[in-house]
């Protein structure tokens, strides 16, 4: 029994730190139509600020967290405004390139002017200590994590619902031109998707970041990749599909890990892949696609 | 209010909408009229800037043809465009808000929601309802309204009666009537053209791209073999 609920949690942890992911492509994607793969390198740059602090002697935690996430932020916003901008009402293709592009650049910086190698963050250790729930071992980091990403969405839910912003942004979603055509500003609608993106980017560092204790320049390239594979699940451009996907891909994780026999261990991306596979030939467009009918029809 | 000078409209390399100019004068209802293809929307689209197009356009003394849609919105045009294109997955409530986006006063906003949901009872009673599950002439109605939100100069309507049944048209064309008397500058486009001619002040009709006959109902009604063909009168 215990067993079982400690590995509930593990699932639950899992799944939030890939529906946060997964949250930050989905809000861009479902109003720009971009896959933007250089959300990973967003993580990475909240990743080096941290180095950065400690190479300034800065250890205050809440000066560290802070930092991080503002800096995640702000490097998705210039992303936006000098990367994607020029490209915003061109070819799907053409963004998903300039994404794959403005990846390997950042990569190829943090390679050139920091360090090929990892560089170790301590600073956030202090965040993951042993909790005993009702007498079931768990880490306090997946509370943390699992917290912060039921506040997220929460928060989010708010910001989409009741401000004129946010239903601006869920309106984009579906016709971007009306919404100019009532003459809300298109650069404001996605400097904000991008902030919220960004913000999603730098929350999710800290976790991974006070998981892996470590920055490299390539770190980015696992969270995006999970978080695409939650999106696809979900539904591309569907918010509650990106977190329900993220759960989902949580949960078969942890249950392959959990089931599978020592000696198939190795294999157990593949079985996880399988699985989402199947889920797809079940709901091809993902779980919750939004529909794409524009205008008057339901 | 609106004067449109050597107006030429592009769809990519296609010149859809060749030179033309027209005025519409405050508080009149003016209609562009032609049939399918004519260059009716296009022109509209270039009038808010949805579209390339070159020549003058001014609102009101502005000149708009080389601002950005969200500036000319800002300036006074408004527009409720062919297809609705009400936001389906927002409440009715919503629409009205985001098209009182430009509004600052937010009490403004809100007795504004409050007056148009009085004057189209119909969307009152569905002010938490999806946008998306309402008829076609209950999205046609939001989509004038959400167009007033904005407290235009210039209301731009687009095809306002298609695809809409006659007793439904009529509906919509009292509200147009409506609200030319309390004094809003129109510009309609239309292919029912009767009705069109019977509350515009002046009209002009369009053929491939082009001004092909203007005047008052009366004038026009009689006046054009095309104008004939499309009243139904031949």
């Amino acid at each position: 029994m215990e067993y079982i609920v400690q590995q509930v949690i593990n699932a639950l942890a899992f799944g939030a730190e890939y529906a946060l992911l997964a949250l930050g492509l989905a809000i861009v994607f479902s109003i720009m139509g971009l896959v933007n793969f250089a959300h990973g390198e967003i993580i990475a740059v909240g990743g080096y600020t941290m180095v950065a602090l400690g190479a300034l002697m800065i250890g205050n935690p809440y000066i560290v967290i802070a930092s991080a996430v503002v800096a995640a932020m702000f490097a998705s916003v210039m992303l936006e405004r000098f990367a994607f901008r020029p490209v915003r009402y061109a070819d799907p293709t053409t963004g998903l390139l300039t994404a794959f592009g403005v990846s390997m650049i950042l990569q190829n910086l943090f390679l050139l002017f920091v360090s090929p190698r990892p560089i170790a963050v301590t600073s956030l250790y202090f965040l993951d200590w042993p909790v005993n729930l009702f007498g079931v071992q768990v880490s306090s980091l997946q509370l943390f994590e699992t917290g912060a990403t039921a506040l997220v969405i929460v928060a989010l839910m708010l910001f989409l619902r009741r401000t004129t912003l946010g239903i601006a942004m869920r309106a984009a979603a579906l016709d971007f031109e009306m919404v100019r055509l009532v003459g809300i500003r298109a650069n404001r609608v996605f400097a904000v998707a991008f902030l919220v993106s960004g913000l999603l980017a730098g929350l999710a560092c800290i976790f991974i970041m006070a998981r892996r204790g470590s920055v490299d320049p390539h770190m980015g390239f696992n969270p995006v990749l999970k978080a695409f594979v939650a999106c696809v699940v979900g539904g591309f451009g569907s918010l509650p599909g990106a977190v329900l996907g993220g759960f989902i891909l949580g949960a078969v994780e942890v249950a392959m890990l959990v089931l599978l026999p020592q000696e198939y261990g190795g294999m157990k991306d593949a079985f996880v892949f399988g699985i989402i596979a199947l889920l797809l030939i079940w709901r091809p467009n993902g779980i919750l696609s939004p529909r794409i009918e524009k205008g008057d029809k339901v | 209010m609106l004067a449109v000078d050597q107006l030429s409209v592009f769809h990519g390399p296609i010149e859809a909408v060749h030179g033309i100019s027209f005025n519409v004068a405050a508080g009149q209802c003016v209609s562009l009229l032609g049939p399918n293809g004519a260059g009716k929307t296009s022109t509209i689209s270039a009038i808010t800037g949805v579209v390339r197009a070159t020549g003058r356009i001014e609102v009101d003394g502005e000149i708009m043809s080389d601002q950005p849609v969200e500036s000319r919105i800002l300036k006074g045009v408004s527009v409720a465009p062919e297809g609705r294109r009400v936001f389906a997955n927002l409440s009715v409530e919503d629409n009205l808000k985001l098209g009182g986006a430009i509004v600052q006063n937010k009490a403004n906003i809100r007795s504004d929601i409050a007056h148009w949901l009085q004057t189209f009872p119909v969307l009152g009673e569905r002010r938490a309802q999806l946008a998306g599950t309402l008829s076609g002439g209950e999205q046609q109605m939001l989509a004038i309204a959400r167009a007033l939100m904005s407290r235009p100069k210039i209301l731009l309507l687009d095809e306002p009666s298609l695809g809409l049944a006659p007793k439904i048209v009529a509906q919509i064309f009292d509200i147009i009537r409506h609200l030319k008397n309390e004094g809003m500058t129109i510009l309609l486009v239309e292919q029912n053209a009767t009705q069109a001619l019977k509350l515009s002040d002046y009209s002009y009709l369009l053929n491939n791209g082009k001004i092909v006959a203007e005047g008052s109902a009366e004038k026009l009604g009689q006046s054009n073999e095309l104008m004939a063909e499309l009243t139904g009168i031949a």
